[in-house]
């Protein structure tokens, strides 16, 4: 059957890049979710996934380098019946936009925040990036990486975000349900996803990615916190999986008085009372 | 002849100058008298000087003069600073039990105090003491009082009154020393007290504003604590951002989705946001930022003041997009155009600037209107079909707005280039070249929308003073105490675009003298530049201070 969100266009990747395998989980979640497309705003920096939304049929924000999170907060302000999508890169999230990850966790917005995670700069050619592993050689990293890669689950986890999970390309089934999960879920939900780019990254390949990672375990109980804090910390192998998820945390928008009174989104209200505006100054 | 009495109240911060300027414009205000106060402050919480002039007059008093009747120094670092601005006829009054000076008048503010229960009452036996030499009504001495503390709880209030009825009689012992007469108007207590802040924050919601977002920075913080105290009454979303880059992209995305919300920030803050202004021309997503300025560069004099900002504003952001710059002069005009930004930053679908400064933004006075009434909320954007395209090439540059989730259009905006659906492009002379093109239009729909500047004073005209923004009062109260029929003041509340007729005013002027707070004369630059005119004569001030009437009217006759 036909998905309405797949967009016949001419795609700007390199062939074989992980992109074009998360385009098609993204696209199959989306239309398991049975979401309406006029309601779906995805929101995205600047990147080789940031271009990802220019490839669906939705609306979209495509707005600067490492500042989607600001934008979809003030989109959910605006209007909190929107079904927000964050899709950017590693370098989008974690480097330019490191500081708005650390408080859009703070402030738990209803979005969901899918992550291309690929360890490397697409689109600027092959530099390190946050998630970049150590000894990585690049063009600008002459002697290797010799940063610590940044973790974002552990991060996210510290901050107490309200779902924290990590997918991989290589895992489409697992990848798409914690998706799914996260778009359902109403809170802050972070999807963190391994994906091998063909071009600039020749140690974490698509091989690569399937030796060193695992599907955390069914038993596993992601509502503790310690737990969860000491799973995000392995490494080689990672796990995959849900690692987070706090049911009980208040969504940003719910928190401003302006919907505790009505839930109109601001576009349709009209402020009437301003005739009596000026007595506050009398 | 305007008969006024300035006070100048100066300590160190902590020592309470700020409550007792607080108290004294309300209880002046409110019983009938017309009141001006202004301050100047060191970027400190506790010591160094801070200082707040309260002028109280029979006639409406709108800007900042320099000659201190009545001088309460708070300690002795502030009579230093202020030894230069006193002078034989300047009454000061001191507590001697602290400060000791020659020929001032000893009122034991402090032992009363004591007698109440703590010294902390002295600030409030000097507004009863001050308000009582006035000849102020002592209910609403005690009325204001209970208002001002109501929410301190029951036992503070009654303190408070009895502090205040204690300075009230206090003052009684002293009236044949001060001799003050001025005249009340029975008006004036009906009408609006305001300071800048409260005009530009009480305009933006009268212009439809539903969201404020900032990082607190000197001095637009103001702004955006009124937003806040606004916010349940008016269904205000209000955030504290991380950083003012946070701060315009959340305000974009707000736009974006349907709402209609302002920024506030001061020079640094602006600096940052100077990408996202560029996504807002580029993207075409409406936003409205009140600059309030201080002097730079860098954290510069953070507490000070200064018209410097002006080539900041104007060239902010990389590439080549359309915006409107608004100066407010005083409190109607802040008002009126704060609310204006809000719907001009709609239809043109581009970032609009209130820009204002340290002393507009603190400064209160008296006014009988705020223009309610000429401005209203008007909203441009549109339900969306099946077939919409947000960046539709219009014969004017304006395409229809659509917002997510209203109608069955798909809204795409994009920073990169893009086509018609707002899909990134690089058809250099197809689509490309046609949305820059659609872009430069926009200018030309702006252009025409642009306020006139206003004339003062001779229509024949030899001599034109040129100013802009928070100067407005000033350089009018001198044009009024200048005598000379050849001299006129034209007054910009938008400084850009600039209007048609600018070149028509400055043709006619055998003499044109740019008034300006900065250092190099931002404005008379962009005179320049626009209009071709040469704008040599520039009275220019740049210590952190705003002019005064007295300095205005001397530098502006040294040059005619």
């Amino acid at each position: 059957m036909e998905n309405m969100f797949e967009r016949q266009c001419e795609i700007a990747w390199c062939p074989g890049c992980g992109n074009f395998g998360l385009r098609k989980i993204v696209l199959s979640a989306l239309k398991e979710l049975n979401l309406d497309q006029r309601n779906t705003v995805f929101v995205s920096g600047i990147g080789q996934a940031a271009k990802a939304p220019q490839y669906m049929n939705v609306h979209y924000f495509n707005g600067l380098h490492g500042r989607a999170l600001p934008a979809a907060t003030g989109i959910k302000i605006a209007n909190p019946d929107l079904t927000v999508i964050v899709e950017s890169g590693d370098g989008d999230m974690y480097g330019e936009g490191g500081n708005h990850f650390l408080h859009t966790i703070r402030r738990n917005p209803d979005i969901t925040v899918i992550v291309h995670n690929n360890m490397v700069y697409g689109l600027t050619k092959g530099q390190a990036s946050p998630t970049s592993q150590k000894n990585m050689v690049t063009p600008i990293q002459v002697e290797g990486v010799f940063e610590t890669p940044l973790n974002p689950l552990s991060l996210a986890i510290a901050l107490d975000a309200s779902f924290v999970a990590r997918g991989s390309v290589g895992e489409p089934e697992l990848t798409k349900e914690l998706i799914k999960n996260a778009i359902l879920h109403k809170g802050f939900a972070l999807v963190d996803v391994f994906q091998a780019c063909v071009s600039f990254n020749k140690i974490n390949t698509h091989k690569w990615f399937k030796e060193n990672t695992y599907k955390i375990d069914e038993t596993y109980n992601p509502e503790d916190k310690i737990k969860a804090f000491e799973l995000a910390l392995k490494e080689y192998p990672f796990p995959l999986g849900l690692f987070y998820i706090n049911k009980n945390k208040v969504v940003f928008e719910e928190n401003l008085p302006l919907y505790k009174k009505s839930k109109e989104p601001l576009y349709k209200r009209k402020n009437d009372n301003i005739k009596d505006l000026l007595i506050l100054k009398k | 002849m305007q008969n006024k009495l300035s006070i100048v109240l100066a300590g160190e911060a902590g020592q309470g100058i700020q409550s007792v300027e607080n108290l004294l414009v309300l209880i002046f205000k409110k019983d009938g008298y017309n009141i001006f106060a202004t301050k100047e402050y060191m970027s400190r919480i506790r010591g160094g000087v801070n200082s707040t002039t309260i002028i109280i007059s029979d006639k409406p008093i709108i800007a900042w003069h320099e000659d201190i009747d009545l001088f309460l120094p708070f300690s002795y670092e502030a009579i230093n600073r202020f030894k230069d601005k006193i002078n034989y006829s300047t009454r000061i009054i001191v507590d001697k039990k602290y400060i000791n000076y020659e020929n001032s008048i000893d009122i034991p503010f402090n032992k009363t105090a004591e007698e109440i229960g703590s010294t902390i009452f002295s600030n409030t036996i000097i507004a009863g003491f001050l308000a009582s030499l006035f000849n102020v009504n002592i209910e609403i001495l005690k009325k204001t009082i209970f208002d001002v503390f109501a929410k301190k709880g029951k036992e503070i209030v009654d303190k408070n009154i009895i502090a205040a009825v204690r300075g009230y009689d206090l003052a009684k012992n002293y009236f044949e020393i001060f001799k003050i007469n001025i005249q009340k108007d029975k008006k004036v207590a009906e009408q609006f007290l305001l300071n800048g802040a409260d005009a530009i924050s009480l305009g933006a919601v009268a212009g439809g504003c539903n969201a404020c977002f900032a990082y607190p920075m000197t001095p637009s913080t103001s702004v955006f604590t009124n937003m806040a105290l606004y916010s349940k009454k008016y269904d205000i979303a209000i955030e504290q951002v991380e950083d003012e880059i946070g701060v315009i992209n959340m305000a974009l995305g707000c736009w974006y989705a349907g709402g209609r919300a302002l920024v506030t920030t001061s020079g640094g803050g602006f600096a940052l946001m100077t990408e996202g202004l560029s996504l807002s021309g580029m993207t075409e997503t409406p936003v409205v930022i009140h600059l309030a300025q201080r002097p730079g560069p860098a954290t510069g004099l953070p507490t000070r003041t200064e018209q410097g900002d002006l080539n900041l504003a104007l060239y902010a952001g990389h590439g080549v997009f359309p915006r409107i710059i608004y100066a407010p002069g005083n409190l109607q005009q802040a008002f009126y155009l704060s609310a204006l930004a809000f719907n001009m930053a709609d239809k043109y679908q581009i970032p609009v600037f209130i820009m204002s400064d340290q002393y507009f933004i603190d400064t209160y006075y008296n006014t009988e209107e705020l223009p309610l009434n000429s401005v209203k909320s008007e909203n441009y954007f549109v339900k969306t079909d099946i077939n919409y395209k947000r960046y539709k090439i219009t014969e004017d540059g304006i395409s229809l707005r659509g917002i997510p989730g209203y109608g069955d259009g798909l809204i795409a905006v994009d920073s990169d280039e893009h086509d018609e659906d707002g899909r990134i492009t690089e058809d250099l002379n197809g689509i490309s070249l046609q949305m820059k093109n659609k872009r430069l239009k926009k200018f030309i729909k702006i252009k025409e929308a642009t306020l006139e500047p206003v004339l003062y004073g001779q229509r024949e005209y030899k001599i034109l003073l040129i100013g802009w923004g928070s100067t407005h009062n000033i350089i009018l109260s001198a044009l009024e105490n200048i005598k000379n029929n050849d001299l006129a003041f034209l007054f910009f509340s938008q400084v850009y675009p600039l209007h048609e007729k600018t070149k028509d005013y400055l043709r006619n002027a055998v003499k044109v003298i740019v008034i300006e707070n900065n250092a190099t004369g931002q404005f008379a630059d962009l005179i320049t530049k626009e209009t071709g005119f040469e704008t040599k004569y520039r009275i220019l001030k740049y210590n952190g201070l705003q002019f005064t009437v007295e300095e205005l009217v001397k530098k502006i006759t040294e040059m005619i």
